[in-house]
């Protein structure tokens, strides 16, 4: 079943257009990446998914709901770790879970039961008590992590989950993220080849809003006949040649 | 429930930085104990307990803007606005969710000062409560300026706007630290355009009891709560709702 579907999704600001007219469908529980240089318009597709800014023109539709139409539906449904830190600094790692299950109207025995499963499951038991703004980095990754999954959401964006990570830390992060693959509908958007190679069901290469190339990592080695995803990525970019939105987002 | 969670967060982050212990409640006390000291050998009646503390505590809100426009313009900065825009939060979650937590410190910061005065020799009145009441529409005026600075402004901004620019703005054009009469012209006009004296004369009357003084004070110090409080959630709504 399709988790989400996007129809013409168009960006403007003026005279740019970020997103132009972007047809993808993504399988309920797929693990979907978006890659491209900086500007190519990822962080602008996760905002119009995720509702945080409108779209000029198109739409996109997340388990069957409008972003355009049904904004309050798709905010239930969806949970989403911003670029950069997105984590309340003075508050405790406890707390700025607590503040998020308040937030999203959790029982107070659910709380419990969902902070105590995802501090557990995300190794993060020892830290509760830590302020969120003396962590590290990785650490406070995991956390933005675990902030959008405590209301069990059924799509998660990821934008850049480990921009600035040391080679560990990105390491564990990409653990948690295979550990969600499968039980919920992941977008991810990164920089980094290896990452989208390593975790990615499929991966959508971008360019000036718009697809230049879509399928698994070996599909798209295939297509730019090379052995290394990163030559295949820089090939595609390259040769810049756009898929046309009547391919419906596939290879 | 939400709105009550996410203003439980706001007064934690800003209840946590100590530069609001000091600020916030420390320094006004300090201004009264120095001024008093002054006043104690050098007699000025501007300084007299029963006209400074009602003042000082006027200024001591241009410390609420600095608190309030801090925190949010740190949320913008570091994406944690972002996040909860996708949360089933509302609009008017996020306004009053960052207005309501300032308004016990508010209060706090308002007894404080005076507990301080009448520590001092100041005169036991009930007069001090109803003091604290007509502090509330001043300090939406305050707390109003900071929801709009956050939202226009980065932290470092803000920390020039809020931080040095309004605090002095409140000193020099409220009457607290000199006579504008003794400036006079241009000067005095102006201050009486803006809503700092207004908002110092107000307090003064309550606390004296001069009931027909209040009224006229009140509606500047209202016209310009609601003008504040307008072109706050406007400019909040533009910038951070789109």
């Amino acid at each position: 079943m399709e988790a989400i579907k996007t129809v013409n999704l168009t960006k403007k600001y003026k005279d740019l257009t970020a997103v132009d007219g972007l047809n993808l469908t993504v399988k309920q529980g797929e693990l979907f990446s978006l890659l491209g240089v900086n500007g190519a318009g990822k962080t602008t597709t996760i905002k119009m998914l995720s509702c945080l800014i409108p779209p000029t023109c198109g739409d996109a539709f997340l388990n069957g709901k409008s972003i355009v139409t049904d904004t309050a539906k798709v905010k239930e449904i969806i949970g989403i770790s911003p670029q950069e830190t997105a984590v309340a600094p003075a508050l405790s790692v406890l707390e700025n879970l607590e503040l998020m299950c308040g937030i999203y109207g959790l029982s107070k025995e659910k709380k419990k039961e969902k902070i105590a499963a995802l501090s557990d499951s995300l190794g993060m038991t020892d830290i509760l008590a830590r302020r969120a703004g003396k962590l590290s980095g990785g650490w406070q990754r995991r956390l933005s992590i675990a902030m959008a999954l405590v209301h069990e959401p059924q799509i998660l964006f990821l934008d850049e989950p480990t921009l600035g990570l040391d080679v560990l830390a990105r390491s564990d992060l990409w653990e948690i993220i295979r550990s969600l693959k499968g039980k919920i509908t992941i977008i991810l958007t990164t920089h980094y080849m290896e990452e989208a190679e390593s975790l990615s069901d499929r991966i959508g290469i971008m360019k000036a809003g718009a697809f230049l190339a879509l399928g698994t990592a070996e599909e798209l080695k295939e297509m730019a006949g090379t052995e290394k995803f990163e030559d295949a990525f820089v090939t595609i970019v390259k040769a810049s040649g756009k898929l046309s939105p009547a391919d419906g987002g596939n290879l | 429930m939400k709105l009550l969670t996410f203003s439980g967060r706001n007064a934690k982050e800003i209840l946590r930085d100590p530069l609001t212990a000091f600020f916030g409640l420390g320094f006004p006390i300090v201004l009264l104990l120095l001024l008093s000291a002054i006043q104690a050998n050098i007699p000025v009646s501007l300084f007299e307990l029963k006209s400074l503390a009602p003042g000082m505590t006027v200024f001591g809100l241009s410390f609420m803007t600095l608190f309030s426009a801090t925190l949010i313009a740190r949320d913008r900065e570091s994406t944690f606005l972002q996040r909860l825009y996708t949360s089933p939060l509302t609009a008017a979650d996020f306004i009053f969710g960052y207005a309501l937590p300032i308004l016990p410190i508010v209060l706090a910061q308002c007894l404080l000062c005076y507990v301080t005065a009448l520590i001092m020799g100041l005169p036991a009145t009930v007069n001090i409560l109803y003091a604290a009441l007509y502090i509330l529409p001043v300090a939406l005026f305050f707390i109003a300026l900071g929801l709009l600075f956050g939202s226009l402004f980065n932290v470092k901004q803000v920390g020039g706007l809020c931080g040095a620019l309004l605090t002095n703005l409140t000193a020099w054009l409220s009457g607290i630290w000199f006579d504008l009469e003794l400036v006079g012209g241009m000067f005095k006009k102006t201050a009486y355009l803006l809503p700092f004296v207004h908002a110092v004369e107000l307090e003064r009357a309550v606390f004296a009891g001069n009931a027909a003084a209040i009224l006229p004070h009140l509606c500047w110090v209202l016209g310009y709560a609601a003008a504040a409080s307008i072109a706050a959630v406007l400019v909040f709504r533009a910038r951070n709702c789109a």
